[in-house]
C-alpha cells in the first residue's frame, strides 16, 4: 500500500490522542507521521496521520478509528486534492568558514535562518516531503547535528469545497 | 435538585433504568456505596472478588438484553475488573463500570490505591471517561449507557474520583445525549438489501451463519423467518446459540473447531454464505483461504469494521441485524420467491445422518458428554439457562444441548475467560429468577471464581454447578496429547482436591457426588429441584478428548475424530451433487 494522509477531525478533550495512536499500536498499524493541533473550532482538534506501508490496510485503520467515540470525521487525502506542509529545523554544522555556503542553500530553498552559534546554523524549512528531502541530502555533507520536525499536516484542497 | 455526586450517581443508575449493582466498595468509593445504601429500587449485590462483579454483571446483559452497573474502588479494585471487562468487550456485551479514583488534586502522584484505570481500559473498552468535572457527571452517565447498549454494545468504564463523589452539584438527568462522533447506522442500504434478497432467491445451496449480532439486536424472529421462508440451513457459532432453535429441523450445529462434521462440510459446499452478526473469528474459519471458498457472502453487522476484515464480502450490509433481515424477507414476499433448496437440504441431512456427534458410552465410567446430554434431557420441560465454564466442558456443552430460547445461553467466547461462567450464572439467575441456572463445569474453571459460591448462598440465588470433574485442565490437556507427544506439562488437576462436595457444603449449598452412570439423574434431579444452590462433583472419564476437533490453522473441512470420513469434496454423494447443481 502507497502512503496516506489521513485528516481526523476529533474532540479536543484529554486522552483523545491516546486512543487514536492506543488503536494504532493495538492493531499493528504503522504510523509515519503525526501532527495535531486544534483547529478554527477551539472545541475540535485535526490530527494528521501519515501512515503507510504495505501491511496496513487502510480501510480497517479509517473504520476502526471511525469507532472511537470521539473521532468526528475522517478524510482520506490523496496528493492530487491536498495541501501539504511539514516544517524542519536543521542545525547544521557550520564551522565560520562554511558558513556562507550553507547560508547560500538556505536561500536557494528559501529557508530562514533562525540561529547562528559558533559552530552551527539552524535553518528553518517548510514545504512538501520532497523539497525537504533533497535540502536534507545537501546539508548532510556539512554534518546536521540535530534534526526536528513537526510531522505533516495537510487540508483538502479548496475545489474540494461546495458553493460558498 | 441539589445533592453530591455520589448520591447523583446512584439517581443517574436509577434513571439509566438500572436495577441492579454488582458493586464492592473500599476507600475512595465510599461516598457512591453510601448513597446506595439508601435506593429502593436498585439492587446491590456483594461479590467475592471484582472479577466476579463484572463476570455477574455481563451474565446479566446476557439473559436481559440490557446493562448492570458494576461499581469498584481504586487501585486494585479498579484492576480486578480488567478481565471481566475485557470478556464482555470481546463478546460485545453491553456493561457500565464506575470505578472510584483517587481525588483530582492527587491523580498522577502514585497516591495509595491509584491505578490509571482509564488508560488501562482504554483498549478493552468501547469508550471511558474520567470524570474531572462533577457537574458532569449526570451527562456522562447518560452517555455511558447510551454507548454501552447502542450500536454494537460493550463496555464502558466511568472512573470517578473521590472528590467529585464528594461535590454538591445540581442534578439534571439530561433528555437526550449528544455525541457528534457517533452514530451508528441502523437501517441497511436498500440496494444492497435487495441484491442480497436477489441472490437468496437464487441460491441453490444457501447457509445461513448466524452470531451473537442476531442476539444483540434481538434479530431472532427475523432469522427464523427468513430461514423457513427460504428452508435455508442455519449455522450458530458459540456466540450464536440460542439465536435459533436448537430442535429446529432447519439448525445445523455450530462451525468450526469443534463444530459437528456435516456443519463444516456444509460451510465447505455452501454457494451462499448469509453472514448475519458474526465476525469470521478464527476458531470457526480455520485456514481463511478455504473457508466457505465456494460461496458469495453477504455478510449483515451493525459494525462496519467487521465486514471485509477477515473474508472478502460480496454483498455488505451495515445495519442492524434485526432491520436488514426484516428487509429481506419483505423483498422475498414482494417477488413472491420460492425456495430451492430441497436437493440442498437432501445433502446436508445425508451428511447429518453419516456424521453425527459420536462418543463411548459407558456403562462404569461416567462420561462427560453423558453428563450434559443429562442436563439437557433433564430441564427439557422447564426454563433453563445455561452457562459455561471454558475448556471441555464448554465445548462440549456447545455440542450437546439444545438451545430453544434466545437469550438462555451464557458462555465466554471471544477471550475464553476461565472461571467466567460461575459468576455469570449468578448474574443470569438475578435477571431471571424463575429460570432454572446451570453452569456446566470445569474442575480447573470453578476454581477461579469459586469465592463466589458465597454470593449466590447470602444473595439467595439458586444456580446448579454440574463439575465436569476430569483431575485435568482437560482442553490444555487434549492439546498436549495431541501436538505435544502426552507431555501433560502443567495440565494435571487433582480430582479429590479440592472436595466439591465439601467445598458446597462450606458455602452452604447442597452437594453432591457421582461416580457412576447409573446415579447420575438422581444427583442432577436432586440438585435442580433443590430450592438452593447446589453443585455436582461428576468424577468423569479423566483423558476424553473433544472430537471432531480442526487442527489449529487447518481447513474445517479436514477434521481429526469423530466418524472416518474425509474431506467434503470426496464425500458428496454423486447423485445429489448433480442434482444441487443442475
Ligand atoms: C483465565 C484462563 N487461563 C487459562 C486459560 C487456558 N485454558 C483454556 S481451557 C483450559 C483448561 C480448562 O480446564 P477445566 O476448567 O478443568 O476444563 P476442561 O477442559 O477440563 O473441561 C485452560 C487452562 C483460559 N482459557 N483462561
Ligand atoms: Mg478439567
Amino acid at each position: 500500500m502507497a502512503q496516506h494522509t489521513l485528516s481526523v477531525l476529533v474532540e479536543n478533550k484529554p486522552g483523545v490522542l491516546t486512543r487514536v495512536t492506543s488503536l494504532f499500536a493495538r492493531r499493528g498499524f504503522n504510523i509515519d507521521s503525526l501532527a495535531v493541533g486544534v483547529t478554527e473550532d477551539p472545541t475540535l482538534s485535526r490530527i494528521t496521520i501519515v501512515v503507510g506501508g504495505d501491511d496496513t490496510p487502510i480501510e480497517q485503520v479509517t473504520k476502526q478509528l471511525h469507532k472511537l467515540i470521539n473521532v468526528i470525521k475522517i478524510q482520506d487525502l490523496d496528493a492530487g486534492s491536498m495541501v501539504d506542509r511539514e516544517l524542519v529545523l536543521f542545525k547544521v554544522s557550520a564551522p565560520p568558514d562554511r558558513r556562507h555556503e550553507i547560508i547560500e542553500i538556505a536561500n536557494v530553498f528559501r529557508t530562514k535562518i533562525v540561529d547562528v552559534g559558533k559552530n552551527s546554523v539552524t535553518i528553518e524549512a517548510t514545504g512538501a516531503a520532497d523539497k525537504l528531502e533533497a535540502m536534507e541530502d545537501l546539508l548532510r555533507a556539512y554534518g546536521i547535528k540535530e534534526l526536528a520536525r513537526t510531522g505533516k499536516i495537510a487540508l483538502s484542497r479548496g475545489l474540494r469545497e461546495g458553493p460558498a | 435538585m441539589r445533592m453530591i455526586g455520589g448520591k447523583a450517581l446512584v439517581q443517574a443508575l436509577e434513571d439509566a433504568g438500572v436495577d441492579v449493582v454488582f458493586g464492592y466498595p473500599g476507600g475512595v468509593a465510599l461516598p457512591i456505596f453510601d448513597a446506595l445504601y439508601d435506593s429502593t429500587s436498585v439492587r446491590s449485590i456483594l461479590p467475592r472478588h471484582e472479577q466476579g462483579a463484572t463476570h455477574m454483571a455481563d451474565g446479566y446483559a446476557r439473559v436481559m438484553g440490557r446493562p448492570a452497573a458494576v461499581i469498584v474502588t481504586s487501585g486494585p479494585g479498579a484492576t480486578n475488573t480488567v478481565t471481566g471487562i475485557a470478556n464482555a468487550y470481546m463478546d460485545s456485551i453491553p456493561m457500565v463500570v464506575f470505578s472510584a479514583q483517587v481525588a483530582t488534586p492527587v491523580i498522577g502522584t502514585d497516591a495509595f490505591q491509584e491505578s490509571d484505570i482509564t488508560g488501562i481500559t482504554v483498549p478493552i473498552t468501547k469508550h471511558n471517561y474520567l470524570v474531572k468535572d462533577p457537574a458532569e457527571l449526570p451527562e456522562v452517565i447518560a452517555e455511558a449507557f447510551h454507548i454501552a447498549s447502542t450500536g454494537r454494545p460493550g463496555p464502558v468504564l466511568v472512573d470517578v474520583p473521590a472528590d467529585v463523589s464528594k461535590a454538591e452539584i445540581t442534578y439534571k438527568w439530561p433528555a437526550a445525549v449528544n455525541l457528534p462522533g457517533y452514530k451508528p447506522t441502523y437501517r441497511g442500504h436498500a440496494r444492497q438489501i435487495k441484491q442480497a434478497a436477489q441472490m437468496i432467491a437464487k441460491a441453490r445451496k444457501p447457509l445461513l451463519y448466524a452470531g451473537g449480532g442476531v442476539l444483540a439486536s434481538g434479530a431472532w424472529a427475523e432469522l427464523k423467518e427468513l430461514a423457513e421462508l427460504m428452508q435455508i440451513p442455519v449455522a450458530a457459532t458459540l456466540m450464536g446459540k440460542g439465536a435459533f432453535p436448537e430442535d429446529h429441523h432447519l439448525f445445523l450445529g455450530m462451525p468450526g473447531m469443534h463444530g459437528p462434521k456435516f456443519v463444516n462440510y456444509a460451510l465447505t459446499e455452501t454457494d451462499l454464505l448469509i453472514a448475519v452478526g458474526v465476525r469470521f473469528d478464527d476458531r470457526v474459519t480455520g485456514k481463511l483461504s478455504s473457508f466457505a471458498s465456494r460461496a458469495k457472502v453477504i455478510h449483515i453487522d451493525i459494525d462496519p469494521a467487521e465486514i471485509g476484515k477477515n473474508k472478502p464480502v460480496d454483498v455488505p450490509i451495515v445495519g442492524d441485524a434485526k432491520l436488514v433481515l426484516a428487509a429481506i424477507v419483505s423483498e422475498l414476499r414482494k417477488t413472491a420467491s420460492e425456495p430451492r433448496t430441497e436437493a440442498w437440504m437432501r445433502v446436508v441431512d445425508d451428511w447429518r445422518a453419516r456424521y453425527p456427534l459420536h462418543y463411548q458410552h459407558s456403562g462404569d465410567i461416567v462420561m462427560p458428554q453423558f453428563v450434559v446430554e443429562r442436563v439437557r434431557e433433564l430441564t427439557k420441560d422447564r426454563p433453563t439457562v445455561i452457562a459455561t465454564e471454558v475448556g471441555q466442558n464448554q465445548m462440549w456443552s456447545c455440542q450437546y444441548t439444545r438451545i430453544r430460547e434466545p437469550r438462555t445461553w451464557v458462555s465466554s467466547g471471544g477471550l475464553g475467560t476461565m472461571g467466567f461462567g460461575l459468576p455469570a450464572a449468578i448474574g443470569a439467575q438475578v435477571g431471571r429468577p424463575e429460570h432454572l441456572v446451570v453452569d456446566i463445569a470445569g474442575d480447573g474453571s470453578i476454581q477461579m471464581n469459586s469465592q463466589e459460591m458465597a454470593t449466590a448462598s447470602i444473595e439467595k440465588l439458586p444456580v446448579k454447578v454440574v463439575v465436569l470433574n476430569n483431575g485435568f485442565l482437560g482442553m490444555v490437556r487434549q492439546w498436549q496429547e495431541l501436538f505435544y507427544e502426552h507431555r501433560y506439562a502443567s495440565s494435571v488437576l487433582a480430582q479429590d482436591c479440592p472436595d466439591f462436595v465439601k467445598l458446597g457444603e462450606a458455602y452452604g449449598w447442597h452437594g453432591e457426588r457421582v461416580t457412576c452412570p447409573d446415579d447420575l439423574d438422581g444427583a442432577l434431579g436432586r440438585a435442580f429441584d433443590h430450592d438452593g444452590p447446589a453443585i455436582v462433583d461428576c468424577r468423569v472419564s479423566g483423558e476424553e478428548n473433544v472430537y471432531p476437533m480442526v487442527a489449529p490453522g487447518g481447513s474445517i473441512d479436514e477434521m481429526l475424530g469423530g466418524i472416518p470420513g474425509g474431506p467434503v469434496s470426496e464425500m458428496l454423494d454423486g447423485e445429489l451433487l448433480t442434482e444441487v447443481w443442475e
